[in-house]
This record gives C-alpha cells, sequence and structure tokens, in this order.
C-alpha cells in the first residue's frame, strides 16, 4: 500500500488516488514532426529507479499530483502540484 | 509380478544401452518403459535435463532470457531452422522468472484477427507439445468459460466469437443453466451483477508452467544449444547502429545475432543499447488457495471485474486479477488488488470464502503501449526484440518462440506475427484488442 502526502489533505492511501503515468513527457512542438510526436505518445523510458508521474487524487481534493516515486523499492520522495517543479536531487 | 521379479540385471544391461554422452549432457528419451524400469531400479539411471554449459567467447545467436519465449526461440531456431549455434543467457536460474509466476492459462480467444491468428497458431502447437519436446507438459484442455452479466457484454462476446469462427477457431455461447451445470459453484444470481450466460472455448486450458521451462531448455539442451544460467547481462556492446555481442557477469560474449526476452525487464535492457521502447513495466499477481478435492473443471472468467480462477492438479485454486495499476520493478503485489480480486472472487464463487489463501506472488509484465506484444526487429542491426507480453506472454509461448526464431534466422517476419512489428506506433496501425488507447494502466 503506497501513501502519498497530498499537499492539501495529508497522507492518504494510495486506495485515493488514480495513476496517470509517467509526468516527464513534453508535449513536442506542433511543427515538430512525426518522430516527435511518436516518441512522445508512445515511448517512456520506464525506468528501474526514481520515476516522475502523475496521480489524480481522485477520491480526496481531485488535484492532479506529480510524485517522485522508485519504481523497485516504491520509496516516495516527493509530492508537488502539477505545475510544480521536483529539486534535481528529488531524482538522482 | 514377473517384470517385479527380476530387477537387477535389466537395469544394468539398460544403462549400458542408453551411456550418458560425456560431452553433452543428455538425458536420453523420457517413455513408460524407462520410467517404469527407473522405478524398479532405484531411479539411479537419471540424468540432468540439460547441461549446465560455460559461455563460449562468440556464438551465431545470444538469446537473453531463458524464460519461456527464450528457451521457445531457441528450441525452434535449432530445430526450425537448423542454427545450433545458440546461447540462452539467464541471470537467475531456469524458471524463476514470468514462466514460472503465471497463471497457467492457454486459449485464442481474441477479437482482433491477426491476435486470433496468432494465438490460435500458439494453441495448436501447445495440442502437439509434449510429444514434440517429450516431455509432460500437463496440456489440459478443460476448456475457458468467459462469463458475460449485460445484454451489452454478450453482444460484444457474440461479435468476438463469430470474428473466431470466421477464423476457424472453436467458440459456443452457453446459456444460464448451462453456465450453472458447468460450474455448480457459480452464483448465478449473486445480487450485483448476475450472469446472463457464458462463452466457452472447449480447447482452452491450462498448462504446467514449469514444465514448459523445462521442457523446452532440455529439448533446446538436446538439440545442441548452449543453456547458460547464472549469467546476467549488464550491458549490450555497440559498433555505431549494429549490436555485436553482450556484456555478462561472466564475460564478454560476441553475436551476430543479440535477441532481447526478457519481458518485464525490455526497457531496461533496451536503455542499454540507448533504445527507448513502447512500453512500461507493471506487476500482475497471482494466488492460490489451499487444495480442496475437485471442484471447477474449467478455467473460469469473472465478466465484471478482473479475475480468472482454474483449480491445479494438487488441488488449489489458482487465481489472478489486473495489474497494480502503476510502474513497477517490484515482484511482489500491494494489498488493495489483493482486496479487489478476493471481492470479485467471493461475489462469484461464494463457496471461495471458506478457502485460505496459501501464497501470492507478482511477476513484471512489459506492457505496451496497444495491448499487444513485440516482436521485431530493432532499429538497431543485430539486435531482435521479443517483449511486450502483457498477460498474454505464457499462452503464446510456442508461438512466440517459432516467430522469434524466424525472424532471427530468415530476417523477415513471420507471417503469423508481422504485425507485432516496432514500426506499428509511428504507422499508426497499432493492435488495440480492447481500444484504449496508448495507456498502458488501462489495457
Amino acid at each position: 500500500m503506497l501513501r502519498i502526502a497530498c499537499p492539501w489533505c495529508g497522507v492518504r492511501d494510495e486506495s485515493e488516488f488514480r495513476y496517470r503515468g509517467d509526468a516527464s513527457r513534453l508535449r513536442p512542438d506542433s511543427e515538430a514532426g512525426l518522430a516527435a510526436f511518436t516518441a512522445y505518445v508512445y515511448e517512456r523510458t520506464n525506468p528501474c529507479g526514481w520515476h516522475s508521474e502523475w496521480w489524480l487524487h481522485v477520491a480526496g481534493c481531485r488535484q492532479l499530483l506529480k510524485v517522485v516515486r522508485h519504481t523497485l523499492t516504491h520509496e516516495i520522495r516527493w509530492v508537488g502540484g502539477a505545475c510544480d517543479q521536483a529539486p534535481p536531487q528529488a531524482s538522482s | 509380478m514377473s517384470v517385479v521379479a527380476r530387477p537387477v540385471k535389466p537395469a544394468a544391461s539398460f544403462m549400458i544401452a542408453h551411456p550418458v554422452n560425456p560431452l553433452r549432457t543428455s538425458s536420453g528419451r523420457y517413455s513408460l518403459g524407462r520410467l517404469l524400469l527407473e522405478g524398479l531400479t532405484g531411479q539411479r539411471g537419471w540424468s540432468r535435463a540439460w547441461a549446465k554449459a560455460s559461455p563460449r567467447p562468440r556464438y551465431r545467436v545470444v538469446i537473453v532470457g531463458g524464460g519461456g519465449h527464450g528457451l521457445a526461440t531457441a528450441f525452434y531456431l535449432a530445430t526450425e531452422h537448423g542454427i545450433t549455434d545458440v546461447a540462452v543467457l539467464e541471470k537467475g536460474p531456469i524458471g524463476l522468472g514470468n514462466v514460472g509466476r503465471n497463471t497457467t492459462i492457454i486459449r485464442s480467444n481474441y477479437f482482433h484477427p491477426d491476435n486470433i491468428r496468432f494465438y490460435e497458431l500458439s494453441l495448436k502447437l501447445w495440442e502437439r507439445l509434449e510429444s514434440r519436446l517429450n516431455f509432460n507438459a500437463m496440456v489440459s484442455q478443460r476448456g475457458t468459460l468467459n462469463l458475460f452479466h449485460t445484454e451489452a457484454q454478450r453482444d460484444l462476446f457474440t461479435r468476438r466469437a463469430n470474428q473466431m469462427r470466421l477464423l476457424g477457431v472453436d467458440a459456443q455461447e452457453l446459456s444460464r443453466e448451462a453456465v450453472k451445470a458447468l460450474v455448480p459453484l457459480v452464483d448465478l444470481d449473486n445480487g450485483r451483477y448476475p450472469v446472463l450466460g457464458g462463452f466457452l472455448q472447449r480447447r482452452g486450458g491450462t498448462v504446467r508452467h514449469d514444465a514448459v521451462a523445462w521442457g523446452y531448455a532440455r529439448a533446446a539442451c538436446n538439440a545442441g544449444v548452449d543453456i547458460i544460467e547464472q549469467c546476467e547481462v549488464t550491458g549490450l556492446q555497440r559498433e555505431g547502429a549494429r549490436v555485436s555481442g553482450v556484456q555478462t557477469s561472466r564475460g564478454f560474449i560476441g553475436a551476430d545475432t543479440v535477441c532481447l526476452a526478457v519481458a518485464g525487464h525490455s526497457s531496461v535492457l533496451a536503455a542499454m543499447a540507448g533504445l527507448t521502447l513502447p512500453i512500461e513495466s507493471h506487476v500482475l499477481q497471482a494466488f492460490v488457495t489451499e487444495a480442496v478435492k475437485p471442484l471447477l473443471d474449467v478455467v473460469l472468467t469473472y465478466g465484471a471485474g478482473h479475475f480468472y480462477v482454474s483449480q491445479s492438479d494438487k488441488g488449489g485454486l489458482v487465481f489472478g486479477g489486473a495489474i497494480d495499476g502503476y510502474n513497477t520493478y517490484g515482484q511482489r503485489g500491494t494489498l488493495p488488488m489483493a482486496e479487489e480480486v478476493a471481492a470479485a472472487a467471493v461475489t462469484l464463487l461464494p463457496g471461495l470464502a471458506r478457502l485460505k489463501v496459501l501464497r501470492q506472488w507478482g511477476g513484471v509484465m512489459d506492457m505496451s503501449m496497444d495491448g499487444s506484444p513485440i516482436i521485431s526487429k530493432t532499429p538497431l542491426e543485430g539486435l531482435v526484440l521479443n517483449g511486450g507480453w502483457c498477460y498474454g506472454g505464457f499462452k503464446a509461448i510456442p508461438a512466440g518462440g517459432l516467430t522469434t526464431a524466424h525472424l532471427i534466422a530468415h530476417g523477415t517476419p513471420h507471417p503469423a506475427a508481422a504485425h507485432l512489428d516496432l514500426e506499428r506506433f509511428a504507422a499508426g496501425r497499432t493492435v488495440d484488442e480492447r481500444g484504449v488507447g496508448p495507456s498502458p494502466y488501462l489495457h
């Protein structure tokens, strides 16, 4: 069971949240071309290690959170709002 | 009685008649006669089922991953294409990865025509597998029964069954009463999701999963393949746009072709060569209860949640659910999904509430972006990928191995797996069975 510290609601169980995938992807410029959009839509770095990801607090404040979590140990190192940037040391 | 009366001498002559090859530890041919003889002579004539090979500096083909797909690929390379200069590298012992962590179900009841053809090829290979491998894999075509709970779901299943029949695959609709007759345990009027009927694929069933790994390993070894256990790949050697070998915990091994068959960890291996794949890794849990007398003789799947169950020959009910739902490489599950699976189990089969769960485990899945596997060349020359199996890897082992071997031997895809190439994502011809788009946590 993950325990996610929502900045608005406090520490809550994972069952209150819905996972929304990799948060490190950035939508390319509209003229960036097919290769850039294929990579954006389909390719994932899928690291075995620290991973920046979206979690939607559906059964809470309904805010979209950005979470830095380790994909092997499940340790959560940082939680912020959708527009916040994790400090660089959070993912290293 | 007369056979029992003269045990010693025939055994001695038997062992001379079938000497163990000192160069290649061959396990000989398994047969009823040999089983009888060994039983009468203290089981002393058996040898290792496959040899523990040490790596040579170079092979024509190096397969990374000694799971079902890696071993099957090696077997078909050796037997269908005469390529025996092959090594299978496994970081641990054979059989401890996903090939030993699944719920052992085989079936070909898909909707997408290309998927039906591919999984039907696999089912046909399962039907002949034991005589082909000379190994008892306990292939049991007990039938897979998918229940439906709404009229819309029945229409969807009918469409799928019609698609299957058009391609010559068996599928039949069962009424509520027929479902009850086949599986008396089912609570048809469970109050929440009443069962309206089901679709049965008679030829589906289960296979002893460990025996698949052991059988392919033994048959591949007998055909001349080196199976190298405790050999972890730590890097892929790249020369420009070409992969020329692998760095391992037991030294560098050169190869003309390197094949990745490490589903669950495909992204990690591909990253060693600088590739990013359309894959996320997720954990899928499975469970087994204490052993009970025979009470379920089909594979049963619930239509109003993710739950599928069969009874093993030992008597335990083996069941599983959906992926936990977020990226992970941990081979363990978390409790919310265990609770969801248990809830589905007792809604459908209230009698299961009395049983204790003996064991629970998790396997790491390659969840691809369209929910279908990838058997493909890669942008790097000399690197072939067999991965992205989502939860379909076990049932696909024979066809996955056959088609991957074809791709390695000929350089062109096998007709049954041509739709599973990596190019399909950029080309816009994804094979999305459920139509949910590039969100692996929804497949």
